[in-house]
């Protein structure tokens, strides 16, 4: 599969990958460039392959709030809530944004989950007065990330920009093209992601040119791992899975159980009141090699105690890091050992994430 | 468009050799080090190890991934090019030159006639 930007990419002399079956850009030259330039002034992403599901009709709230743990029913109209969507088991379907609208919800899920997602909510949408829609291919995805995207953004839409705060969104209109633009993102910067009809192409030239004078380039998958890697922030299949639940992931802020009943919440209080028997922990890899998910923790005493879920080469730390599950008492400080191949290596826990978030809050 | 160089030798591993009299130099070639993108850490094999064709004495790493090197010839490993511990991008932007890997002394020169020629490489990876 192909997400409408392809010849984009293309013609921008991208590296394509084979993405959960769509042909994405990894990089347009080099991951660490298109990293530090998220960092340092802004890129644009082509997350086009991410799914979109419609949830309409009377119930959408309360199904909504149903099928997810964190509190889609505290939130107003323009706001989004970040969530896990929980089996009864209290393993994860996948992690979602939902976007809160007068009359629907809008549930924005990863490419690789959208069938397995919008059957999950279809089959669970039974005795709700609500329409569930996968509208996926009706959308295009432009993610704009870095310190410099508030700045370029007043060029490009007629929106008070510097009062959209993280985690709210606005209809309007970008270069002509009708829009849903939101204060979101996966880098741990600030940044929007830009919502439009998948005809929408000009959209990705006129932001790259517009963005010229604040130094704007192209990001790829590379940097958009390492990125949300250095956020400390979870990606479905790594952090997140049907077998490792959201209190495990360290996401206890998304799990609301005074909202009332929703799925898996039995499972997810029984293991809150039980106390966690493993964790979601950061970690420095002592030398250069990287750990890249499925490698085994040891304790110093040589007990088998965990495993990576994900690892990159730092940009910005200019080290090796990991994310992995590891038994609970293994709390920062501890120094562990990470298994390659039979050679034991330390590795220091530390806290999440590695790198602080730039995101624009309302001030508290 | 990868580089193949015309007068060493290659394997399916995507490892060069450029053989010097009973010393063979070893390194990746121009279409790996693009396949492995930015080369971040590169594990050298120890000087005086015995070796045989096929085994894995190094591994690189770039951002995105990881990649054993084989030897493609056996024989007695005699240099590491030291300076890759501090500029791993050395293999990046001068993969047949600046950017080898180790130096081998050549135990059976015959194996080499296992390996590629300069057009059959380039076949290989339909260049």
């Amino acid at each position: 599969m192909r997400t409408p930007l392809y010849e984009k990419h293309v013609e921008l002399g991208a590296k394509i990958v084979d993405f959960h079956g769509w042909e994405m850009p990894l990089h347009y030259g080099s991951i660490i460039e298109e990293h530090l330039a998220c960092r340092q002034q802004v890129v644009l992403f082509d997350v086009s392959h991410m799914g979109e599901v419609i949830v309409k009709g009377p119930d959408f709230e309360k199904f909504v709030n149903y099928i997810i743990t964190n509190n889609f029913a505290k939130i107003v109209p323009g706001q989004i809530v970040y969530s896990p969507m929980c089996y009864e088991h209290g393993g994860v379907v996948d992690d979602l944004l939902a976007y809160k609208f007068e009359d629907k919800a809008l549930l924005v899920v990863n490419a690789a989950n959208i069938k397995k997602d919008y059957e999950w909510i279809l089959e669970h949408s039974k005795g709700f007065d609500v329409e569930v829609l996968n509208v996926s291919d009706d959308y295009l995805q432009i993610a704009v990330q870095g310190p410099s995207a508030e700045k370029l953004m007043k060029r490009c839409v007629n929106v008070d920009v510097d009062k959209l705060l993280y985690y709210n969104f606005v209809e309007t209109v970008m270069f002509g093209e009708p829009v849903i633009l939101s204060r979101t993102g996966y880098t741990g910067e600030d940044g929007f992601e830009v919502y439009a009809s998948s005809d929408a192409v000009h959209l990705w030239s006129r932001l790259l040119e517009v963005g010229k004078e604040f130094g704007i380039r192209p990001a790829g998958l590379g940097a958009r791992d390492t990125l949300r890697f250095e956020a400390g922030m979870p990606l479905y299949g790594h952090e997140l899975s049907e077998d490792i639940t959201p209190l495990e992931a360290g996401l206890r802020w998304t799990v609301k159980f005074k909202k009332g009943d929703f799925i898996g919440r039995e499972a997810l209080l029984n293991q809150k009141k039980e106390g966690l028997k493993r964790r979601l922990r950061g970690f420095e890899v002592e030398g250069r090699r990287i750990a890249r998910g499925g490698e085994k923790f040891y304790s110093k005493e040589g007990d088998e105690i965990g495993f990576v879920t994900s690892g990159i080469y730092s940009p910005i730390l200019k080290k090796s890091l990991a994310m992995g599950i590891v038994n609970i008492e293994y709390k920062e400080g501890k120094v562990v050992e990470v298994d390659f191949k039979g050679k034991r290596v330390d590795a220091l826990v530390v806290s999440l994430p590695f790198v602080e978030h730039k995101t624009k809050r309302a001030k508290t | 468009m990868a580089e193949v160089r015309e007068g060493l030798y290659y394997s399916k591993e995507h490892e060069w050799v450029k053989v010097e009299g009973d010393v063979a130099v070893v390194g990746i070639t121009d279409h790996a080090q693009d396949e492995l993108g930015e080369i971040v850490f590169v594990e050298l094999p120890e000087v005086g190890a015995e070796v045989n064709a096929g085994d894995s004495v190094a591994s690189v790493e770039s951002v995105k991934s990881a990649s054993e090197i084989y030897t493609p010839v056996s024989g007695k490993i005699v240099e590491v090019n030291e300076k890759l511990q501090d500029e791993p991008a050395l293999i990046n932007n001068s993969p047949y030159d600046e950017g080898w890997i180790f130096k081998i002394e050549l135990k059976d020169k015959s194996e080499l006639n296992n390996l590629l020629d300069a057009a059959g490489y380039s076949e290989f990876i339909g260049a």
